[in-house]
């Protein structure tokens, strides 16, 4: 059941916390004044830093190719995925077909370049959707706060406490459809219901600090308005950590794709996906590997580079633990 | 004390029933004809159309006879009385056989989580942003991104089918052997998130104000890493192993299903596959109790850790 | 009681000048990514047996490190000692081993912190924390060691000592856990012990009782005592000598009169000034402009130059030497006898 909750799980909240009060720590010397001339800002201090780490630059260009991939497969590939001649069952590589062929005389790099589409899709959409709910969540909990917050804060807990797999099998075993769309959405619709906690959390932390800054006091006494103020002054501030937890979302929510479909519940056949075909290359693997291998090596190269970007561009938000 | 694990021990039966409650709505709630959604697509028999009658209520209908099924459920499920399997076997029957396994492959686990993912985390918290820091950190990312069914039948085809260093499937009762390779492609998960808890934990620990009071009482270093910082930084680590370990008491569905293993992930993967509706409903409700008293231990181990806690 | 496995013993008992404690142009930098901080350029003072040494300045002034640095407990890295020596009972501490320097720690130098909450183990019982010194350090046995802890926790007045041996730093008071750590710090019978903001943490009549029982345990153990404060008022009543710090240096050295009747750096009389007097009616608080510097990019010359309501063009071109002043008096100003004498204002 630890398949796939560990990322979220290794980030302890409590990990976080500030360095101590010491007034002469080391790594408070220099904030002792503010340095004249030069104004540094957050986000400049963190581009600086990202930039100078190989790791960004080279998850940066997986999620490009990938997502290229996902757009436009037909860039990658001639051969068509779908084009599957039992008569070339596990043949070796030949013209086009670089990895050779499955189980099912399927060109089997074509079907991992297609496969990208259906992971890409639900993973952004699930994510989309996990920010949309989280951000909803997080912002009336983290605002109105009292016991709006309380409840909240207990529902986050309780759907926290869920383990995603056991639930993800019990809701999508209500899906009967086999339509392709009708599988893609309800896929999506399970991981953002069961994965939205996170990012709530997050954000409903930052909409706390936020809301104790002067210049939201301020608006509040020129009267403005509860929503106005969420919308121009507080959500700006949540988004970029926001951005950050859902970009290693949505690696996870690829991962979770692949699980469900790879147990046979997620999509289904005849939608490609990285899941399917590495069950199936698994059950055959005695025969020939290479269809067992290469969506696995894409499904693993996809998520690590949003997990990985996600995690430079935090490490680079938060230099405290570094 | 005795306070603390009484409204915890309350909380866990509130959660209890919210929990199976949302799992029966889920299974049972609003289908057109039930039965066949339990059965799925396989072809229902008269005799098990009127076992499955008798045994879930179903000839009850509207809001209170689904309020009566579902404590009738409740009530069999505390009995002990899980029912049967659409094959007829006793689900009681199943998983009595199935959790021995699912233990030692978990114990197994744990102890390579333990061995490995706590020691190296405490080197690396000690040497921090050293050559040994940098790469566990690194190689405990790529761990944890890459996705079980990616790492487990990896591992099952390269350590068991190509170097044949382990048996590459357990088969039925498997021995130590047997669950080896298994126990530490599912450790390894745990492995690395206990692995960057403990580095944090103790880099964090290492720099308390605490830290600097035991130097100036002249303790050697040794004494304040092991005693000191250890008593601290441990407490999150061993939280999150006694949750860990109340996850792979529920079976881990994917090593289990790849490896072949009988154990009570394997059993649920393969109700999901055979479309066992009551088998799946059985072993879920079960691992909910698991979950739920995972939860209590490590709620009461927090406790006993941390006096902060245990005073409230 | 202190029979520590090893007693330094002392080479001469009066070395030249017969300090117990000196430190001699002490430099100290913190190596970040951001940079190089210059934190202490150039401390020197001294402290002689059973007198109290007041050391005073804002924060990040240097003074916690100094004392960080006598103690041999700073961060290294970030912290480099530059330069300098810390001379106890005539030997130099900064040549020593850690396994010397770690004997001394507790038997001959002892410290207390600010905040005794983050200061003391959250997960052993105090009872524990003290005797552990005593079982580790003096080897005493557990028994032995509970026993004088109850002793220690009497002689820092905690009430019913026996009873709360077994508590947990979180179950008692602010004031209490101070005394906790005092108690700590003399399990040993240091012969110095540095008192690093002890009460700033604390409410203020809390504040008083704590001094006052610091006051009275150096004058009944015979102990000297360094008190590293920003609070001037906590100083008067307490201190022999004060040594005001500021940038990393030490900026004015004098004995608590002098120093109050007739400052003679621009800093020290700015602090003076901006804090309240009874006798002084209807003026109102001065406050020292601007802001400390930044240690990255020390000022020129003089350090306080751009806070100064004094400077010349010779304060920004030329770091002022310490001039002396007769009695003991030091001051690191160009017009430290103008600054002296000027009482008006």
């Amino acid at each position: 059941m630890s398949d796939f909750e560990t990322v979220a799980a290794s980030e302890d909240p409590n990990a976080r916390r500030g360095p101590s009060g010491e007034p002469n720590a080391p790594n408070q010397v220099g904030g002792t004044s503010v340095t004249p001339g030069r104004p540094r800002s957050l986000a400049g201090d963190a581009w600086r830093d990202l930039r100078r780490k190989p790791i960004f630059w080279i998850s940066s260009a997986l999620v490009l190719v990938v997502t290229a991939m996902a757009a436009v497969p037909a860039l990658f590939t001639a051969a068509d995925p779908a084009d599957c001649v039992l008569s070339r069952q596990h043949a070796g590589p030949s013209g086009g077909a670089i990895f050779g062929y499955d189980f099912q005389g399927c060109d089997t790099y074509a079907r991992a370049v297609y496969g990208a589409r259906a992971s890409l899709l639900v993973g952004a959409l699930s994510a989309l959707l996990t920010g949309l709910i989280a951000l909803t969540v997080g912002m009336l909990a983290g605002y109105f706060g009292r016991w709006i917050d309380a409840v909240l804060s207990r529902v986050i807990d309780i759907v926290l406490g869920i383990p995603l797999l056991l639930a993800a099998i019990v809701l999508l075993k209500r899906v009967a459809s086999d339509s392709a769309t009708v599988r893609i959405a309800a896929v999506i619709f399970v991981l953002a219901v069961l994965g939205w906690t996170t990012t709530a959390r997050v954000v409903r932390s930052s909409v706390i600090t936020a809301k104790e800054q002067d210049y939201v006091a301020a608006a509040r006494m020129l009267g403005a308005s509860n929503s106005r103020i969420m919308w121009r002054h507080i959500l700006p501030n949540t988004l970029a950590p926001a951005i950050v937890v859902l970009t290693i979302a949505l690696g996870s929510f690829i991962a979770a794709e692949a699980t469900l479909s790879f147990l046979g519940i997620g999509l289904k056949e005849p939608t490609i996906s990285w899941g399917i075909d590495i069950n199936s290359g698994r059950v055959h693997m005695r025969e020939s590997a290479t269809p067992l291998i290469v969506p696995s090596t894409f499904l693993a190269l996809t998520v690590l580079a949003f997990i990985m970007l996600g995690d430079a561009i935090r490490d680079a938000f938060d230099p405290k633990l570094r | 004390m005795v306070r603390f694990i009484l409204r915890r021990l309350l909380q866990m039966v509130l959660a209890f029933f919210g929990t199976t409650l949302i799992v029966y709505a889920l299974m049972f709630a609003g289908q057109g004809d039930p039965i066949q959604a339990l059965a799925g697509e396989r072809p229902v028999t008269d005799a098990q159309r009127a076992y499955l009658t008798e045994k879930f209520h179903l000839d009850r209908t509207g809001i209170d006879g689904f309020f009566y099924r579902y404590f009738d459920y409740i009530r069999n499920l505390l009995r002990g009385d899980l029912g049967e399997s659409l094959t007829g076997r006793q689900i009681g029957d199943i998983l009595a056989a199935a959790w021995p396994v699912t233990i030692k492959l978990a114990l197994i686990a744990m102890t390579v989580t333990v061995l490995v993912g706590v020691t190296a985390g405490v080197l690396a918290g000690i040497r921090r942003a050293s050559v040994f820091d940098n790469s566990t950190l690194l190689l405990t990312l790529v761990v944890l991104a890459v996705p079980t069914i990616v790492l487990a039948p990896i591992a099952q085809y390269l350590l068991g089918v190509r170097w044949q260093l382990f048996p590459p499937t357990a088969g039925a009762d498997p021995d130590f052997y047997a669950l080896l390779l298994p126990g530490i492609v599912l450790g390894s998960l745990s492995l690395a998130t206990a692995l960057r808890l403990t580095r944090t934990s103790v880099a964090e620990n290492l720099r308390a104000d605490y830290v600097r009071t035991a130097r100036s009482k002249g303790l050697v270093k040794r004494r304040i890493v092991g005693i000191h910082v250890l008593r601290n930084s441990l407490i999150p680590v061993v939280t999150f192993l006694g949750v860990e370990l109340g996850n792979l008491m529920g079976g881990a569905i994917i090593t289990e299903g790849v490896f072949n293993i009988p154990g009570v992930g394997f059993n649920l993967f393969r109700a999901i596959r055979t479309e066992d509706g009551p088998l799946v409903v059985g072993i879920v409700s079960v691992l909910v109790v698991v979950y739920l008293i995972a939860n209590l231990v490590v709620d009461v181990l927090y406790a006993v850790l941390d006096p902060r806690i245990r005073y409230e | 009681m202190s029979q520590s496995a090893v007693q330094p013993t002392p080479a001469s008992p009066t070395p030249e000048g017969g300090h117990l404690l000196e430190v001699r142009d002490l430099h100290v930098e913190f190596r970040t990514g951001e940079g190089v901080a210059k934190v202490i350029n150039g401390v020197s003072y001294h402290l002689d047996a059973g007198e109290t040494l007041a050391v005073l300045g804002e924060s990040g002034s240097g003074k916690s490190v100094t004392a960080q640095a006598i103690m041999g407990i700073l961060d290294t890295p970030p912290a480099v000692i530059r330069s300098g020596q810390i001379r106890y009972q005539g030997r130099d501490l900064l040549t020593q081993s850690e396994e010397q320097r770690r004997q001394v720690r507790g038997t001959e130098i002892a410290m207390i912190f600010q905040d005794a909450l983050s200061a003391l183990n959250p997960t052993f019982p105090v009872g524990w924390q003290i005797s552990e010194t005593l079982r580790q350090r003096a080897g005493m046995s557990r028994g032995n060691a509970r026993q004088r802890a109850i002793e220690l926790m009497e002689l820092v007045k905690i009430p019913a000592a026996a009873n709360r041996l077994g508590d947990y730093p979180h179950q008692f008071s602010g004031g209490m856990r101070q005394r906790v750590m005092i108690a700590m710090a003399l399990a040993l019978n240091p012969k110095v012990l540095i008192a690093d903001e002890p009460t700033t943490a604390l409410d203020v009549t809390v504040q008083a009782q704590i001094m006052d029982l610091l006051a009275d345990l150096r004058r009944d153990l015979r102990m000297a005592m360094i008190l590293i404060t920003h609070d001037l008022g906590v100083v008067a009543g307490v201190a022999d000598r004060i040594a005001v710090m500021y940038a990393g240096r030490i900026v004015e050295h004098a004995d608590v009169r002098s120093l109050y009747k007739s400052p003679a750096h621009p800093y020290t009389k700015g602090l003076l000034e901006s804090i309240p007097r009874l006798d002084f009616h209807g003026q109102h608080l001065s406050t020292i402009r601007g802001l400390p510097p930044n240690l990255m990019r020390i000022p020129s010359g003089c350090p306080f130059h751009p806070r100064c309501p004094y400077v010349q063009q010779v304060c920004v071109d030329v770091v002022p030497h310490d001039l002396v002043l007769g009695d003991g008096r030091t001051s690191a100003c160009h017009f430290a006898q103008e600054v002296r004498d000027d009482r008006a204002r």
